[in-house]
């Protein structure tokens, strides 16, 4: 096991990149510390797998270094790095039972069959596997397949790292979610670092400590779910996790203090933004604005009913602002005032963050 | 219990191909098993025979020996062609410029039409002029495959193999195509060998276009008449008499129709009850 870094990686699939868009992955340094669990969110395209296929060393990055502990890995082949990955479709080796897909990995290892045995009952056991050792793999529902393909993952004790990539996607929902505690419970109980690629965010949230959002090729955050939800560091966070996502709303400096549509805004230690940006925006989930009696005035177009809370739609000009009122709560129609929570306000210059130092 | 519904109507849809394969199979196939059974001297006089002719046939020493030039043959250019092929397959490039030029090199011989393969070949073998023929002889080996029998097996085995082999590599080639990355990428993380890549995962995700493959080699060697006639001729003497050339040789040369008809129909079924056979039993692990 060891502590997994990256340093200024970048990785592109063609040949001559020149353009911005020409690089799946941009410039990124991270530290994945040892014994973590991490989850890699961001949408379909974000260039999630093609981190995921570096670290395991499938692909060779474009330039950049990987580090485990302090060896350089970066042209080290996938077999030597000693690291675990699973697909997101599953593999199984057709022809062979069950037990022999589970203890490929450590045959291929020349590790000796006495120890292959416990090893193979073990996370049979754990993935609930036992009664099937000994049929054809070939023969088995996807559901099963993936669990092998997740067995073979496990199998190992020593790797560095185990790298899931949209894992449970073929799972059905009831199974997800037991396989997920199901690994969420392996890691306490084995430690090793895990990093697990996702594009839902319940799924990232509910696996991980610590949370990778990935946007275009580039890691706009890493943090915890309740940084990612209270002080995303990005615009496209704030938009991409919480449902619904942050309002983010046009505003301009005055005097030294940001406003919208001519009333000011209170941040929790706002800096000002250096000159040079082209969009100023400020953020505020819909969690934290609320009606009052005098405020910035709106107009309310819909009420939406999401179980236990409300999410109000409304309109300032061409502004739209949602807000979430909790169940039972009045809403007035028509016109009304609205307030933000200031200690949950952000301001955003072309995207990033300014009202705390930039990440 | 559910209740399965029938549609006894949609019969009526299939008539069609009911119709086709009647005409383009069935019916000439009858005319066969007419002869079969009698004996004419032209003028569309018939006289019944019973099973006469098919009991002559299977007791005949000729039709023996040539059941067994066949078989012999058959086993021989699939235990070259399918191994030869799949390792080619195996070592042509994935991606790449290179794929198009080797699949149309892959593809020539298949184009090329099997009476010209077998003119081909019988030049190109000759042992005075031709390039093989003469190369081999200045080599010093004795060959000569218008005179001895072993000379002209070789040359008609090479030649199946030149020609067909192309076969199994494109339809091996199809099969590795369709076999996803993650399953080299997975093999890769769990530490497996090259070898061990071949055995469990590509062999085995070959297995339906490799039975695909064998079948078709079986039935076109077995059937083989066009290149050997061509090129040998049946000989020398009866050498490389294969049953195709054989019957040809009966139903033509000879004009025995009712034999001829006879040995067809028996040649017929071993062709349909192997391939049967061979189907079914390789199959059989696909249905469980």
């Amino acid at each position: 096991m060891s502590k997994i870094s990256l340093r200024q990686l970048k990785h592109s699939y063609l040949s001559n990149p020149s353009r911005d868009e020409d690089w799946a992955l941009k410039s990124m340094d991270i530290e994945w510390s040892d014994g973590g669990a991490y989850a890699l969110l961001g949408p379909s395209g974000c260039g999630k797998t093609t981190l995921l296929n570096i670290i395991s060393g499938l692909l060779v990055p474009s330039s950049g270094r990987i580090l485990f502990d302090d060896e350089d890995v970066t042209d080290t082949p996938p077999e030597q790095r000693n690291i675990a990955q699973v697909f997101q479709f599953p593999v199984v080796y057709d022809t062979m039972t069950v037990y022999d897909n589970l203890a490929f990995p450590l045959r291929n290892r020349g590790i000796a069959d006495s120890d292959i045995g416990p090893r193979v009952s073990e996370i049979a056991h754990m993935l609930d596997l036992e009664n099937t050792l000994q049929s054809k793999a070939a023969g088995l529902t996807a559901d099963a397949k993936q669990k092998i393909s997740l067995g073979r993952g496990l199998i190992r004790s020593d790797v560095n790292a185990i790298l899931f990539d949209e894992p449970l996607t073929v799972i059905d929902p009831h199974l997800k979610w037991v396989l997920r505690s199901k690994l969420k419970e392996i890691h306490r109980r084995v430690g090793s670092t895990m990093i697990y690629v996702t594009h839902d965010q319940t799924e990232a949230m509910t696996f991980a400590d610590q949370v990778v959002v990935m946007h275009e090729g580039t890691v706009v955050q890493i943090g915890t779910p309740i940084d990612l939800f209270e002080k995303p560091h990005h615009t496209f966070v704030g938009h991409f996790i919480g449902s619904p996502g942050m309002n983010v709303l046009p505003c301009n400096f005055v005097n030294g203090g940001p406003r919208f549509a001519g009333h000011p805004i209170e941040t929790a230690g706002t800096a000002r933004p250096a000159a040079g940006y082209s969009r100023l925006e400020f953020g505020v989930r819909p969690e934290f604005v609320s009606f009052c009696a005098d405020g910035i005035p709106v107009e309310i177009e819909k009420v939406k009913d999401a179980g236990r809370y409300r999410i109000v739609d409304t309109r300032n000009g061409d502004v739209r602002i949602q807000l979430l009122v909790p169940e039972g709560a009045s809403v007035a129609s028509g016109s009304a005032h609205i307030q933000f929570d200031p200690a949950h306000t952000q301001i955003y210059a072309d995207g990033w963050i300014v009202s705390e130092p930039a990440p | 219990m559910t209740q399965k519904t029938t549609h006894q109507k949609a019969w009526l849809l299939v008539t069609p191909v009911v119709v086709l394969v009647a005409f383009n199979a069935l019916i000439p196939l009858m005319t066969v098993v007419n002869y079969s059974f009698q004996e004419t001297f032209g003028n569309n006089i018939f006289f019944w025979e019973g099973t006469h002719w098919f009991e002559e046939v299977l007791h005949s020493d000729r039709f023996a020996a040539s059941l067994v030039r066949q078989i012999v043959f058959t086993t021989i250019i699939l235990l070259i062609e399918i191994p030869f092929g799949v390792a080619i397959a195996l070592s042509m490039p994935r991606k790449g410029p290179w794929v198009s030029v080797c699949l149309v090199m892959m593809a020539l011989p298949l184009l090329i039409p099997w009476n010209v393969v077998g003119a081909m070949w019988n030049i190109f073998a000759l042992p005075d002029i031709g390039l093989l023929g003469k190369t081999l002889n200045s080599l010093g080996f004795d060959y000569d495959y218008t005179q001895q029998p072993f000379s002209a097996w070789f040359t008609v085995i090479l030649m199946d193999v030149w020609h067909w082999t192309s076969l199994v590599v494109l339809l091996s080639y199809a099969g590795l195509s369709s076999i996803p990355e993650a399953y080299y990428q997975a093999a890769k993380i769990d530490g497996a060998s090259p070898w061990a890549i071949i055995r469990y995962i590509e062999l085995p995700k070959m297995k339906r276009v490799l039975i695909i493959a064998f079948l078709l080699r079986f039935m076109d060697s077995f059937m083989i008449y066009t290149e050997p006639f061509v090129l040998t001729g049946g000989g020398p003497g009866n050498a490389t008499t294969f049953l195709s050339i054989d019957l040809v040789k009966v139903a033509l040369g000879q004009f025995d129709l009712g034999p001829a008809a006879a040995m067809s129909l028996i040649y017929f079924l071993i062709i349909l009850l192997t391939c049967w056979l061979f189907y079914t039993l390789t199959m059989k692990d696909e249905a469980q």
